[in-house]
């Protein structure tokens, strides 16, 4: 599609510069219909931007059409659980809930420890749908919501894209970046996740403060100040802002260009966003309080010094005065400065940098320190491949829009360019932010495509008139030979240029088919369905996980207590509607490393824990059966590892042999006794799994386990799913002592 | 007449207080056989009656006595008389209405069961009944395991509790498989298969009751939809939309200890015997758009088949049912309007849907069923042939301003025998109709309308 509304976009534009004649000649029948040009123009503009916003939406469809319109994923059912909340029982219920389900014993305060703006927005499209008589359920409004984003994001991308270049470059962006598949692998129906409306929320942002930079408006500042509140109210992604809009003013100031402009446009943005970001409880007092925002503080002071050595400069008219005047200004501010913010750290006013902000700065920091976050798979390194998978023709257009952008240096293509190279530099360290980088590099790619479309067609469209005149006058006319003598330099130019055009509408068209397969493979599974292909091509759904998230809701007390792998904490309040002991938000670190520990111990120490944890039910995930390789055998490692950095008793090497990690005969002692590998393998080794196999071979790790004959003391089999994938055990109450 | 009287006096000191039926005993049963289906979990008696009236004036009604927990559990009674010989019988159906007895003795219930024409003196008439009795059947032992098999108890009486003297009888005692643990015995009683015989009894007296409980294997699936509700929602554009929601539990002995995967799949025979994992749903001809989903989303193990007469809906839940396990379902179908909704002669129109539960062998304890009419009908009212509380409601569907009129059918207690056609009659004009298209194409208008006025208007404060 995006090859199909390319030669649109390159119509529109060839039909601003024809001749008015011309339209005349064909359309003179519809005289009084016939547009002007601009209008042509406008029409066509809105046309091709309300097909890229449709094509935005449906493109994200996929998933619905492949499964089901359902929740994806993990953090999404919280979401979808709290945006339920919210429907059922108020604001002002939601913003005060007590989760007594999650993190048994301790709960959870829902309403200081969420970014709500992703809920409230579903929620205010649910009323207001309501109010106009659409009587929709809350699941569809939030299944789409993040396509209905992703829509309004192709606009903001356009705006943008006009705002820093031109509106061709407006309207490959929106092209781009409705189909990207960086942005669509956050943001298909279903993926109701805080990055759905946050990268909305940060273009927007971004767009608004640009045009208050360019425009020197107040009102500008002012609603890039409430893009900024709706950004901080919707992830914890604003950090992202609020470093980088300093840095760029920073950068301003330094290549010299400071302006009254910039001065009202960061002002107002930083006091007025910071003082609406403190409304979020979970964010609160951050913006003076932690090390993390105290950069923006540090350059708006900055501001003002420039402003009033600007005015000192003004007053003075003495070159020599004023450079010792800077000079001392200058260094008292910075050790001013300095000085407070030693203080701050140091009494304990201001925070430090937190793990996450290292280990975004530095890719290697998490594997050592904190194995918490190290042990998520999208906060792992990128990959080369993943980059080539979501950018696709990106990565190669991106250093030529920026040399277009160095090309015109203004502040907007400053600032784009500082977007994309620090955003880039992110998503290097963690795959997950790719999807920040996804806008920077659609926008600066635009950029290329939309210049070099541009210079292309301009020079095939003068050569045109030269070869038109040359035919219908001769070559007698001196202005048409005076072209072709300049032509002449360059003789291969039309063909080049013809040549040049095919191959960027073949790179784009390449770049639709790619966009459209991966959307289709790739990012359109809801991972709680999984699906496989049968042995005569037919399509075989795993639904395992939902069949045992309803047992548990059907089939257990209300009040019961199920431990599992943290992962799985979400889908079982949400699904199951069961109280779990860790959960998604990995928020006390010492309670997973509880669980962790309860699961790589063996079952008499194992059971001392869950009894202290009131745990009814252990739950596990097992893909020996059906050769679901993401299991919690292959968790494990993480577990011992969180367990351990908590409780030294957990020592990791003793559940390896050699350095490897293995489950068959050869398998440490510690490891073939320890909780998880008893529940994932009991009775396993009565079954056959695949022909020709012995019986109890693990077809996720192609081995035979090394230990058939589990026996449990202090747990029974609850429920096993119809694949195996999940397993319930019940916790048996303790037996009377005599 | 004096004997007549001296048999009055006898059961009255009998009973203490006997009620003051005309003409009780006026009636006597010559012969009845009983004929008592175990085989599921819905328990069908099959009476066969033969009733002589033995007084001087015509009889137009008879009885037929319950006993309390019966009475409690009984879903439907229904009787035809047989008349002509052998091989050109027909049947009528007959007039059955619940009656109240003033001093019935001991809570005894009652069915009044109303003759074609009243019976004369000294004839006699051929009555088949068939009574259903649901949640009769009562587990022992209450918990079982997996590998073990569901023994239930029935209770009831050997000879038939009558208001009536009854001349000879006997009661056939038909139970699923041949493992019977135990009968009460009263002679003659003997057991060959699967066929327990009582009887034949000679001449027992009006209110006989002779207790027996008879303990043996049922693993026929328990299916209980414990609450069903069902909505109709009628569309004049060409279609009825049919929602379900069940709350489906296996009534029978509950579950106890492990649930164990290895053995549910490769142990078929011998380990959840009394599980169940698939249901079948008859569902209308035609129908379309069929779905089967919960609350957390689609259920995928489901195939359907559709038929000129019927369509079938062969589903399973997420996970096999065993005893005491719950399971919520909803099942969605559309079908064509043409075939469900009709216009009277006066003018009125009528929906003709079946009641009941569309599930095959299950009991619902409360059916609930809720026809949306359009919005702007007038004046419903429901026809059925047996009570039922009816309620009216209104609900807001898309695009409604003032609501649709829902009528509420209500029952306790239905059972497959229950799936017999209602009507629901109302008045509706069909400009109504063009209501929310025109709604829809007015607000389109107004928002052209507002994007030219706006596009026109110069809100600019300041002069250019």
């Amino acid at each position: 599609m995006g090859g199909k509304s390319e030669p649109a976009k390159s119509e529109s534009m060839a039909t601003t510069t024809t001749s008015p004649d011309l339209i005349n000649s064909s359309f003179f029948s519809f005289k009084s219909l016939k547009l002007k040009t601009k209008q042509q123009e406008l029409l066509l503009r809105i046309s091709i931007l309300g097909l890229v916003y449709i094509l935005a939406f449906i493109a994200r469809l996929f998933s619905v059409l492949r499964y089901e319109s359902m929740i994806h994923e993990f953090d999404p059912y919280f979401n979808y659980r709290t945006t339920l909340f919210l429907t059922e029982k108020g604001f002002y219920e939601f913003w005060n809930w007590f989760d007594s389900e999650s993190w048994y014993p301790l709960g959870r305060i829902i309403g200081g420890t969420l970014y709500p703006g992703l809920m409230v927005t579903a929620a205010l499209i649910y009323w207001a749908l309501r109010f106009l008589r659409f009587f929709v359920h809350i699941r569809e409004v939030c299944v789409l919501t993040a396509p209905f984003f992703a829509s309004n994001t192709t606009l903001v991308a356009y705006f943008f894209g006009k705002e820093i270049w031109d509106t061709g470059a407006g309207l490959v962006a929106a092209v781009l970046i409705a189909i990207c598949p960086g942005y669509i692998s956050r943001s298909v129906a279903g993926s109701y996740d805080n990055e759905a409306v946050a990268i909305f929320a940060l273009l927007l942002t971004f767009y608004l403060f640009v045009k208050a930079v360019n425009t020197g408006s107040l009102a500008w500042a002012l609603a890039s100040a409430f893009g900024y509140f709706y950004m901080v109210s919707a992830w914890g992604g604003y950090v992202f802002i609020i470093n980088l809009v300093p840095l760029y003013v920073l950068v301003l100031l330094i290549t010299g260009r400071y302006s009254m402009r910039l001065y009202i446009a960061y002002n107002c943005m930083y006091i007025l966003g910071m003082l609406l970001a403190m409304q979020i409880r979970f964010v609160g007092f951050q913006h003076v309080q932690s090390g993390e925002h105290m950069g923006a503080m540090g350059v708006f002071l900055l501001m003002q010094v420039f402003y009033f050595l600007d005015w000192v400069k003004y007053q003075l008219n003495d070159t020599k005065l004023f450079q010792t005047f800077l000079r001392i200004t200058v260094t008292s501010a910075i050790m001013v400065g300095g000085i407070a913010l030693g203080l701050g750290t140091a009494s304990g006013y201001i925070s430090p940098w937190t793990g996450r902000f290292y280990s975004l700065l530095d890719p290697t920091y998490a594997k050592d320190h904190i194995p918490i976050i190290a042990s998520v798979s999208e906060h792992q390194p990128t990959a080369w491949s993943s980059f080539m998978f979501d950018y696709h023709i990106l990565l190669f257009l991106f250093p030529a829009g920026l040399y277009f952008c160095f090309k015109r240096l203004s502040d907007a293509t400053i600032f784009i360019v500082m977007y994309g190279l620090t955003s880039l530099y992110f998503a290097g360290v963690m795959v997950r932010l790719i999807l920040v980088a996804t806008p920077a590099v659609c926008l600066i790619s635009a950029i290329a495509v939309s210049a070099t479309v541009k210079n292309l067609t301009s020079l095939l469209r003068t050569k045109q008139k030269v070869s038109q005149t040359g035919s219908t006058k001769g070559a007698g006319s001196s202005k048409a030979s005076s072209k072709v003598t300049l032509d002449q330099s360059q003789p291969f130019q039309k063909n080049g240029a013809i040549a040049l055009l095919v191959g960027v509408f073949y790179l784009l068209s390449r770049y639709a088919i790619h966009c459209t397969w991966v959307t289709s493979e790739a990012y359109s599974s809801p991972s709680i369905v999984l699906a496989a292909r049968g042995a005569h091509g037919n399509r075989i759904l795993f639904d395992d996980y939902r069949e045992a998230y309803y047992w548990l809701r059907q089939n257990t007390p209300t009040d019961a207590k199920i431990m599992s792998w943290w992962d799985y904490g979400y889908q079982i309040t949400a699904m199951g509607n069961r109280t779990v002991i860790v959960d998604n938000n990995t928020w006390n670190n010492t309670h997973i490393a509880t669980v962790g520990r309860a699961m790589s111990s063996n079952e008499d120490e194992a059971y001392e824990i869950m009894r202290s944890l009131d745990v009814n039910y252990v739950l596990v995930v097992f893909g020996g059966v059906t050769g679901y390789s993401s299991d919690d055998i292959n968790k494990f490692l993480w577990m011992v590892r969180i367990g351990g950095g908590v409780y030294p008793v957990i020592k990791e090497p003793e559940y390896l042999v050699n350095g490897e990690f293995r489950v068959d005969k050869g398998a440490s002692p510690k490891m073939l006794n320890c909780l998880m590998y008893k529940l994932c393998y009991y009775r396993f080794g009565e079954l056959t799994t695949e022909y020709g196999k012995p019986p109890g071979y693990d077809r996720a790790r192609g081995v035979e386990i090394g230990n058939k004959d589990i026996k449990l003391e202090h747990l029974e089999e609850a429920y096993t799913t119809s694949n195996w994938i999940v397993r319930i055990y019940r916790v048996k109450p303790p037996t009377n002592r005599l | 007449m004096a004997a007549r009287i001296g048999i009055f006096a006898v059961v009255v000191a009998v009973f203490l207080s006997i009620p003051a039926f005309s003409s009780a005993q006026d009636l006597q049963i010559v012969n009845a056989e009983r004929r008592i289906d175990l085989s599921s979990h819905i328990v069908k008696d099959f009476l066969t009656l033969k009733v002589e009236n033995i007084g001087i004036s015509p009889a137009a009604e008879m009885l037929l006595a319950f006993s309390p927990t019966q009475i409690k559990n009984l879903a439907m009674v229904q009787a035809l008389a047989i008349t002509g010989k052998k091989k050109k019988k027909t049947y009528l159906p007959l007039d059955v209405k619940p009656a109240e007895q003033p001093d019935a003795p001991n809570d005894t219930g009652y069915y009044r069961v109303t003759f074609v024409s009243p019976l004369g003196p000294g004839e006699t008439v051929s009555l088949e009944v068939l009574y259903i009795l649901t949640n009769s059947l009562e587990p022992f032992p209450v918990e079982i395991t997996q590998s073990e098999s569901q023994l239930v108890y029935y209770h009831d009486s050997a000879v038939i509790l009558s208001p009536y003297h009854v001349k000879q009888q006997t009661t056939f005692v038909k139970t699923p498989s041949t493992r019977v643990e135990s009968f009460t015995s009263i002679e003659p009683a003997n057991r060959a298969g699967k066929e327990i015989k009582y009887g034949p009894y000679e001449n027992r007296a009006s209110y006989s009751y002779a207790p027996v409980i008879i303990h043996f294997e049922n693993n026929s699936p328990f299916a209980v939809v414990e609450e069903l509700v069902r909505e109709i929602e009628i569309s004049h554009w060409g279609s009825l939309q049919i929602t379900e929601h069940y709350r489906l539990t296996h009534g029978g002995a509950r579950h106890k200890g492990v649930f164990s995967r290895v053995d549910y799949q490769s142990k078929r025979s011998v380990s959840g015997a009394s599980s169940f994992n698939a249901l079948l749903a008859v569902l209308p001809p035609r129908v379309n758009s069929v779905y089967y989903r919960d609350d957390i989303g689609n259920i995928s193990t489901s195939h359907l088949r559709t038929g000129f007469r019927k369509s079938e809906l062969e589903f399973e839940p997420r996970y096999p049912l065993f005893g005491g396990w719950r399971a919520t379902f909803i099942i969605g179908y559309r079908v064509p309007l043409e075939d469900y909704l009709f216009e009277a002669s006066d003018g009125r129109r009528y929906l003709n849907f079946t009641f009941g539960c569309p599930l095959v062998e299950t009991i619902v304890n409360k059916l609930t069923i809720k026809v949306v009419l359009p919005e702007g009908s007038k004046d419903p009212y429901a026809i059925l042939p047996f009570t039922v509380n009816q309620d009216l409601q209104v609900k807001y569907s898309y695009l409604d301003i003032v609501g649709r009129t829902v009528v509420v059918l209500q029952k306790d207690n239905v059972v497959p025998t229950h799936n017999v056609p209602f009507q629901v009659y109302y008045t509706f004009k069909p400009i109504y109709m063009l209501a929310e298209p025109f709604m829809l194409v007015s607000a389109f208008f107004f928002v052209f309308v507002a994007s030219l006025a706006y596009v026109h208007i110069d809100l600019n404060i300041a002069r250019k």
